[in-house]
């Protein structure tokens, strides 16, 4: 299918621009800089659109059954995979240019910041969930392949709770993530089998 | 203002501004006017060489270039980013400007800026800056000894304390039509802390009339504290008796008290303090040691003895 393809290499190549930018602002190319604080600038960019991949994968359901095209399906998991290596290089930047690789100050910060246990948490529960998101492990997988990426859904509480908890003063803007996921996992919930079986007894 | 009219085309380049001061060490020559002519500038035209001799109170570490002190930093008034308020600081109008000076002391009233700047020498104080937020800069200020302006109003015995307020107009200050903190905002000193030979109150920096990103037209540097104490854009300072609430201290209470000395070994309670990413130094360089007072404490330690550092952070 030529035309999958087509869509799936445009779509990657989008999702590729953010990081693209932030290599050129690395090294101070077409204009792009990082400013002052390189280091706090990379975390920052990676970790938000690393949360903005995990929350368009969780879109693609509930954009589906509202009529959405079918295609839509075709690109939940390059949308995952774009999470987990934003996320993956949000982690790395933070381990290795923010601590410099100083393990017992990493492990410090992961014990006793709560915001960086919750991410690192996140970041722990989303590995299995790349690893096994190839057509090979679904295939193994068979049905458990299901319940175990059914973690997806804490894993973006604990993103979005990180996010929250790492902000200084203002919350607005960690909060309107909050609310898309909040209507993400309502829909969820909202169109769940168990919850229609329910109004379709007490309306009989 | 100590200012010499001078175009635009004349004003003293950073880099001139270093080589100038190795030529004071060398030379230890002391006043020097506006004439040394520089490169075309970034600045815009309303900035002014000042007249300034250099102060046996520096660091001789190098300070960050104009360009990073001039489009980092907090200054919530014009936004949360740290790039708001150079972006957003031009609507400050910071001529003519109005200090009231109130509370405990024998000359209060309201002071043009041309008169309280008047009888001061202005200096080159380049200190080192550490922000709460863990990371520090050195910044070449310009600036005089705050005791020397507080003498002239006489404080009575009872003035225990100096509180300091910044301008509160929203259409000034856009940042303040968002209620982040209480405005205005708010700071204070003890008495000694406020007397201390380090404390100045800046009107430049890199021997230029100050950014109003950076607090223009008069702001606060006590180098050993937090940078929030350092307060920008003044409008009034008043002696008190009791200890005076500060912005922070009533925002968040656990976080921010009302000493905020630089204190490697008391961490914030969301990050910790014992190292601070020094900016200007790039990508691929690691944190370096916070030190105590902020590396002043030859100088300042005393002010503290006898008092526990930990509870009073
Ligand atoms: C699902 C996993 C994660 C998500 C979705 C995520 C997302 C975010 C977001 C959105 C921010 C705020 C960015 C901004 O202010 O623009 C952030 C900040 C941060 N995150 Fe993560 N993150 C995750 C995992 C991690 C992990 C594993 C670590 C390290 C162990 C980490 C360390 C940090 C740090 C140090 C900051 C910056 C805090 C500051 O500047 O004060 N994150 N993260």
């Amino acid at each position: 299918m030529p035309k999958t393809n087509t869509l799936k290499l445009v779509v990657l190549l989008t999702c590729l621009i953010p990081f693209v930018l932030l290599v050129l602002a690395t090294f101070e190319l077409a204009g792009q800089s990082l400013g002052a604080n390189p280091v706090e600038k990379l975390i920052h960019e990676l970790g938000i659109w690393g949360l903005r991949f995990l929350l368009i994968t969780l879109a693609i359901t509930p954009l589906r059954k509202l009529g959405g095209p079918i295609w839509l399906l075709k690109l939940r998991r390059m949308f995952g995979l774009f999470s987990f290596f934003y996320i993956l290089m949000h982690f790395l930047s933070y381990a290795i240019l923010d601590q410099s690789l100083n393990w017992p100050m990493i492990l410090e910060d992961i014990l006793k910041r709560p915001y960086i246990t919750l991410g690192m948490l996140a970041l722990i529960l989303l590995t299995p969930l790349a690893i096994t998101s190839t057509n090979g492990w679904m295939r193994r997988l068979g049905k458990n392949w299901k319940k175990l990426h059914r973690l997806i859904y804490p894993i973006a509480i604990l993103g979005v709770w990180h996010f929250f908890w790492q902000v200084k003063l203002d919350t607005t803007e960690a909060l309107v993530y909050a609310l898309i996921l909040m209507t993400l996992l309502g829909y969820r919930v909202l169109t769940s089998r168990r919850i229609a079986d329910y109004w379709r007894r007490r309306n009989h | 203002m100590k200012s010499n009219q001078i175009k635009p085309s004349e004003i003293t380049d950073e880099s001139v501004y270093l080589k100038r001061r190795e030529f004071l060490q060398l030379t230890g020559a002391a006043s020097l006017g506006a004439t040394l002519t520089g490169l075309p500038d970034r600045a815009t035209a309303e900035i002014k060489n000042l007249n300034t001799i250099a102060s046996k109170y520096s660091t001789s570490q190098t300070p960050n270039s104009w360009k990073d002190i001039t489009t980092y930093n907090n200054f919530y008034e014009f936004g949360l980013g740290k790039d708001d308020p150079e972006r957003y600081a031009s609507s400050l109008i910071t001529d003519p400007w109005k200090v009231t000076i109130s509370g405990e002391c024998d000359k209060p009233g309201d002071y043009l800026l041309e008169d309280i700047l008047a009888p001061h020498q202005l200096e080159d104080r380049i200190y080192r800056l550490r922000c709460v937020e863990a990371w520090s800069m050195v910044v070449p200020w310009v600036g005089f000894s705050l005791a020397d302006l507080l003498k002239r109003f006489k404080p009575n015995s009872k003035a225990k304390y100096v509180a300091f307020k910044t301008l509160h107009d929203p259409m000034q200050m856009p940042g303040q039509r968002r209620r982040v903190l209480r405005w205005p905002y708010r700071e204070g000193l003890t008495m000694s802390e406020a007397m201390h030979p380090l404390t100045i109150l800046a009107v430049g920096l890199y021997g230029k009339t100050l950014p109003n990103q950076n607090g223009a037209p008069l702001r606060l540097v006590v180098p050993w504290k937090y940078g929030f104490k350092s307060i920008k854009s003044i409008i009034e300072i008043s002696f008190s008796k009791k200890q005076p609430r500060t912005s922070w201290e009533m925002s968040a209470p656990r976080e921010y008290g009302f000493y905020a000395n630089v204190n490697p070994e008391v961490d914030h309670p969301r990050w910790s303090q014992a190292r601070e990413r020094a900016i200007g130094k790039g990508l691929f360089t690691a944190k370096q040691p916070t030190l105590m007072f902020n590396g002043y404490s030859d100088e300042v330690a005393s002010l503290y003895s006898g008092l526990d550092l930990r509870r009073n952070y």
